[in-house]
């Protein structure tokens, strides 16, 4: 990437989940990577603060939902002099296309930042995936692992 | 003191920190990575998220009143045939400079790298701190 190009940028998720949300904070769009392998798609995304205790990932149909929660910290008696980044949750949603196999998808979180791996199904193989990402809400659970 | 003036004390300062948070608009781009600074009259805090970097690859240092943080966030590495799909996050080698609103006593800084947040504590210098004179009545 571009070394001049250093500016960044912490958006607010446009569709945060309303089901989930037990208190009031503001939640943030994670930015993501998406590297599409021969095997297998890999999802990486920036969520500061997330370990794989605060993190939830949900997979319901093809809609795959990854939501931290972030404990915000204020030091005591202390006042802001230069805020560059809000606190809060994070919340980002994608659609899998189909050919991605379900079943095998693993989620490690390390130094703040989740990577997802889901290989593509036996089947499917030859053929290119396309995700995109989206603003719907999720269900089932899956595995997150600490490296 | 009376305990109710207490109680208020405490209910204006949680005002005055909900006004704090408040009262900052967050640019809309910042350069990497991004840092929020609090200071007390003799202590201040630096917080900035550096996901995906290992604490061994950052630099702190301190000289007087700026704090120079250094690092190299690496890109994923791609092989033949892989490609990026979409990239949305920041990578390269960075360097950010902050001054702080007093002189640091540089051997007393402590940081700790948590989950992608770098969180560093900057106690004001001893010989920069503001001295009371006492006034003697003759």
């Amino acid at each position: 990437m571009d070394e001049t190009a250093r500016e960044i940028q912490k958006k607010e998720a446009e569709t945060p989940e309303t089901g989930e949300r037990t208190r009031a904070t503001r939640v943030y769009s994670p930015q993501v990577d998406i590297v599409e392998r021969k095997e297998e798609i890999v999802v990486i995304a920036d969520m500061p603060g997330v370990d794989e205790k605060s993190l939830d990932i949900t997979l319901e149909k093809n809609v795959l939902t990854i939501y931290g929660k972030v404990d915000v910290y204020i030091p005591k008696d202390h006042r802001l002099i230069l805020s560059e980044y809000g606190i809060g949750d994070y919340q980002r949603v994608f659609t899998l296309s189909e050919e991605i196999d379900r079943n095998k998808i693993q989620a490690t979180v390390k130094n703040g930042v989740l990577k997802l791996v889901m290989p593509i199904a036996e089947s499917a193989k030859t053929r290119k995936i396309p995700i995109k990402a989206e603003g719907i809400g999720g269900v089932m659970n899956l595995n997150v692992r600490s490296v | 003191m009376l305990w109710s003036d207490r109680v208020f004390d405490t209910l204006r300062e949680l005002e005055g920190m909900g006004r704090t948070l408040k009262r900052f608009d967050i640019p809309s781009t910042v350069e990497f990575p991004a840092t929020n600074v609090w200071v007390s009259e003799d202590h201040a805090v630096v917080t900035t998220e550096i996901p995906g970097i290992d604490s061994s690859a950052l630099e702190i240092s301190v000289i007087r009143d700026s704090l120079t943080l250094r690092g190299l966030r690496q890109a994923e590495a791609l092989k033949e045939g892989e490609s990026y799909h979409r990239r949305e996050r920041w990578s390269g080698q960075f360097t950010k400079t902050l001054e702080m609103p007093f002189a640091v006593e540089s051997d007393k800084v402590e940081a700790r790298f948590s989950k992608g947040v770098l969180y560093i504590s900057l106690p004001r210098a001893e010989a920069d701190k503001p001295r009371k004179i006492s006034v003697k009545s003759e």
